[in-house]
């Protein structure tokens, strides 16, 4: 090993193609989407859909057997026969994500393949029910599915959770009965829509609510499953191209086989849970990628304008002689670097098999603070030009404030971050 | 490929520096500052470790090649130990680094051997001048052609070491181009201050003003001789290791106020039960980590040649300025009354921590 940052040539390649996706695909009706909120993006659904089915990977998300999940061509020097390298899935995927988002963060929300509840099946389910949930995104169309974590009086707080799932023992059936809201494809998940596969929604209840959070499971809920309901479309400040759903769940019956884990409560650990909870060391530094992809976009088209209006940035002068824009536009490319960094550094451990729950949130921090802050600066600079909805740089401000709130707000990765540094647990440091 | 883990070389590097770092310099880092003087036993000993000897090759008296990478994570490790200690150690590699970064290969073969092959000695540059607006691009101090000599006119600051230096570089405006030239201590015209500067910080490091009046040197002292040479890498180089050292005091403020916060108690817990301290100690870890990964790259670049070394050795410095002032200033926070108390060395840290905005050209490894 050593120290090096070369991107490597496969995720260059990738990225090369994915930019031509992102300002032809994505950028082009970036503001369409966002006026004409739940409007879909057919064309990018479509079109990701047959770049991901053409290669095989079916989802984004990266799977054990295969490092590199990449949905595009690899190239040469990708795996190679012989030589081993190292895996490089979850930096290609932190890269594609980075850059699709550059594109359009809410569009790139709307990417079929599963997103968080395939990958809540990928790192809970049985070899037989990954088989059974997962084979669908590889199928003739695109097809979504969902996590349904937070609840209107649930939500970075999740073992208040009060959805239920009691066993039937008479019809070896969960009967299950809850609230889910903000869940992101909720809509495109378990509404029919003839231009998509049949979806699902993981949804995180308690089989147990005596027991906290040792008993909370995943049920797998397909679509078109009596009593489940898409009750509500959330209007939101931004990523308007991608559906948030509020989600009922009334007497709502499913097969015993789709609790993802053990079936019973082990009361002694919370081992289940923390499983669902390990998917967020894998998923943080990917939603912080996100986050600098939108970051980027408002540097660059700072840099652009400035550029264009004959402003240089005087890189090696010392502070006191940079004017206020020079110190701006600095501050905002450390930040955007350094949090860039901490992603790659944090997926690079996670494809490296190295424990990176340290990393990964501290990846979240950084991307969280550096996505609004870079945003927020950008607007200001750019006076009218940053506040009016002729250009992207005011939607960018609005998507990227979620950066900040889901997967984990910036104050519960802090606190997760905080619980590392300290040696403690939960109880010490609530 | 991306990897993060230094090689077994630099591991073993590290291992060596930290050591130093935790067994010499930092027990004596509190009376240094206070007496204003190292134990030159303890300067032997860190320049026997032989960072920069190791950065240096054979044919120039060294035993390796140089690396930034490697230099970074040196300073950084030598720097959670002491700042004043480490650029005591570090203070002849403002001499020897420039010169194999920019000098003709005469100059190589005729200074970097006698400095390399002995003991420290204090050999030193002076880069900094004494304005509020000081910039390394645009000096005060000139050097201008005359026959086939150049003459140095001008006022240095804080200058390490001096007083006793057997020669230093000093950097000076040439037609607006920032040169260096190689000065030797029995020069007519060149004037060190009797007393050492009295700084914020850095008390332990013996640093002078330096005075040039008609300081006449040949042609051949020029830095990368008649042709000049380029300030672009002399100065990344510095702003990278400033930049590994603001990480080391850092973290050494870090770790110490993270420690304390686990041991005080108030209201009937430790106060690092409180989110208010844990959040600020999150922070100082991502901060601390932000801006070291960010000097890695900056690191990697200088030793690859990427187009943009220069500007990423740049922002990672100015970064690195803000995040150690950032976490030293939470540190004494952290600390309360007793943070503010000298006993304690996290008000030291915390001197040291605003130093780095000031500090271009102090060092360079």
């Amino acid at each position: 090993m050593t120290i090096e940052f070369e991107t490597p040539k496969p995720i260059a390649q990738q990225q090369f193609v994915l930019k031509t996706v992102a300002e032809n695909m994505m950028r082009s009706v970036s503001r369409e989407m966002d006026e004409n909120e739940h409007a879909v993006p057919y064309g990018y659904v479509e079109f990701m859909h047959a770049a991901m089915r053409a290669t095989g990977a079916g989802s984004l998300a990266p799977k054990e057997e295969k490092p590199s999940p990449s949905p595009l061509p690899q190239g040469e020097g990708a795996g190679g026969e012989g030589k081993k390298r190292p895996p490089i899935g979850y930096q290609m995927l932190a890269h594609m994500l980075e850059m699709l988002s550059w594109g359009d963060v809410g569009m790139y929300l709307v990417t079929p393949g599963g997103g968080l509840g395939a990958a809540a099946v990928q790192a809970a389910a049985s070899p037989e029910q990954k088989q059974k949930f997962l084979a669908r995104f590889g199928g003739e169309k695109p097809t979504f599915a969902a996590m349904c974590m937070t609840e209107p009086g649930a939500g970075s707080d999740t073992s208040a959770i009060k959805t239920t799932a009691i066993l039937d023992e008479k019809t070896n059936e969960w009967v299950i009965n809850g609230e889910k809201i903000f869940v992101t494809a909720g809509h495109k998940s378990m509404v029919p829509d003839e231009q998509f596969g049949k979806g699902f929604i993981v949804v995180w209840a308690s089989i147990d609510p005596s027991a906290g959070r040792a008993g909370m499971r995943g049920f797998v809920i397909e679509q078109g499953t009596p009593g489940v309901a898409v009750t509500k479309l959330e209007h939101k400040l931004g990523i308007r191209a991608s559906d948030t759903a509020a989600i009922s769940l009334v007497d709502v019956r499913v097969p015993f086989d789709h609790v993802l884990g053990s079936p019973t409560v082990e009361k002694q650990t919370e081992k289940g849970f923390k499983k669902a909870m390990a998917t967020f060391d894998a998923t943080r530094p990917l939603v912080a990628a996100t986050g600098i992809g939108v970051a980027r976009a408002a540097l660059e088209f700072v840099k652009e304008k400035l550029a264009e209006n004959g402003v240089q940035i005087r890189y090696g002068l010392p502070r006191n002689k940079l004017t206020s824009i020079e110190r701006d536009v600095i501050d905002m490319e450390i930040m955007l670097r350094s949090g860039w960094l901490m992603v790659v550094k944090a997926v690079w451990m996670a494809d490296n098999a190295k424990p990176n729950a340290l990393e990964s949130s501290m990846s979240k921090v950084k991307a969280g603070d550096v996505t609004t802050k870079i945003t927020q600066k950008a607007v200001e600079l750019m006076g009218p030009l940053g506040y009016s909805r002729e250009f992207l740089l005011e939607k960018w401000f609005r998507d990227a404030k979620i950066t900040d709130i889901y997967e984990g707000t910036g104050q519960i990765n802090r606190l997760v971050v905080a619980r590392q540094i300290l040696g403690y647990g939960g109880s010490e440091l609530r | 490929m991306y990897s993060f883990e230094p090689n077994e070389e630099q591991q073993m590097l590290i291992d060596a520096v930290s050591r130093f770092a935790a067994n010499d310099l930092r027990p004596v880092a509190h009376d240094a500052e206070e007496e204003g003087k190292l134990p030159p036993k303890i300067i032997s000993k860190g320049w026997e470790m032989g960072v920069l000897q190791a950065s240096i090759p054979e044919a120039y008296g060294g035993f390796g090649e140089r690396s930034a990478v490697t230099s970074v994570l040196a300073a950084e490790e030598m720097a959670f130990g002491d700042l004043a200690g480490t650029l005591a150690v570090m203070t002849p590699s403002l001499f020897v680094t420039p010169i194999l970064l920019a000098g003709t290969e005469a100059q190589k073969q005729q200074y970097i051997p006698p400095v390399i092959e002995a003991d420290w000695q204090p050999y030193t540059a002076a880069l900094i001048e004494y304005a509020f607006d000081f910039d390394a691009l645009d000096l005060k101090t000139t050097a201008v052609a005359d026959g086939g000599d150049y003459v140095l006119n001008g006022e240095k600051a804080f200058v390490p070491y001096a007083k006793d230096a057997e020669a230093m570089i000093v950097y000076a405006s040439l037609d607006g181009q920032t040169q260096g030239f190689i000065v030797p201590k029995t020069v007519a015209g060149l004037t060190v201050q009797e007393e050492p500067e009295k700084l914020m910080s850095l008390k332990a490091l013996p640093a002078y003003r330096v005075t040039l009046e008609g300081v006449r040197v040949p042609q051949s002292s020029r830095l990368g001789g008649e042709a000049g040479h380029d300030i672009q890498p002399i100065l990344a180089a510095s702003w990278a290791t400033l930049a590994a050292m603001a990480v080391g005091v850092a973290r050494a403020a870090f770790e110490y106020s993270r420690d304390y916060a686990k041991e005080r108690e108030a209201f009937g817990v430790k106060i690092a039960q409180k989110q208010a301290i844990a959040f600020f100690l999150a922070e100082m870890a991502t901060e601390i980590e932000a801006i070291r990964t960010l000097t890695w790259e900056a690191a990697w670049k200088l030793d690859t040649g990427a187009e943009d070394g220069y500007q990423s050795a740049y922002l990672a410095y100015m970064g690195a300025t803000d995040m150690a002032m950032m976490v030293t200033d939470r540190a004494v926070q952290i600390l309360g009354g007793y943070g503010y108390i000298r006993e304690y060395p996290v008000e030291m840290w915390m001197r040291n921590g605003r130093g780095f905005a000031t500090f271009t050209g102090l060092a360079i490894a």
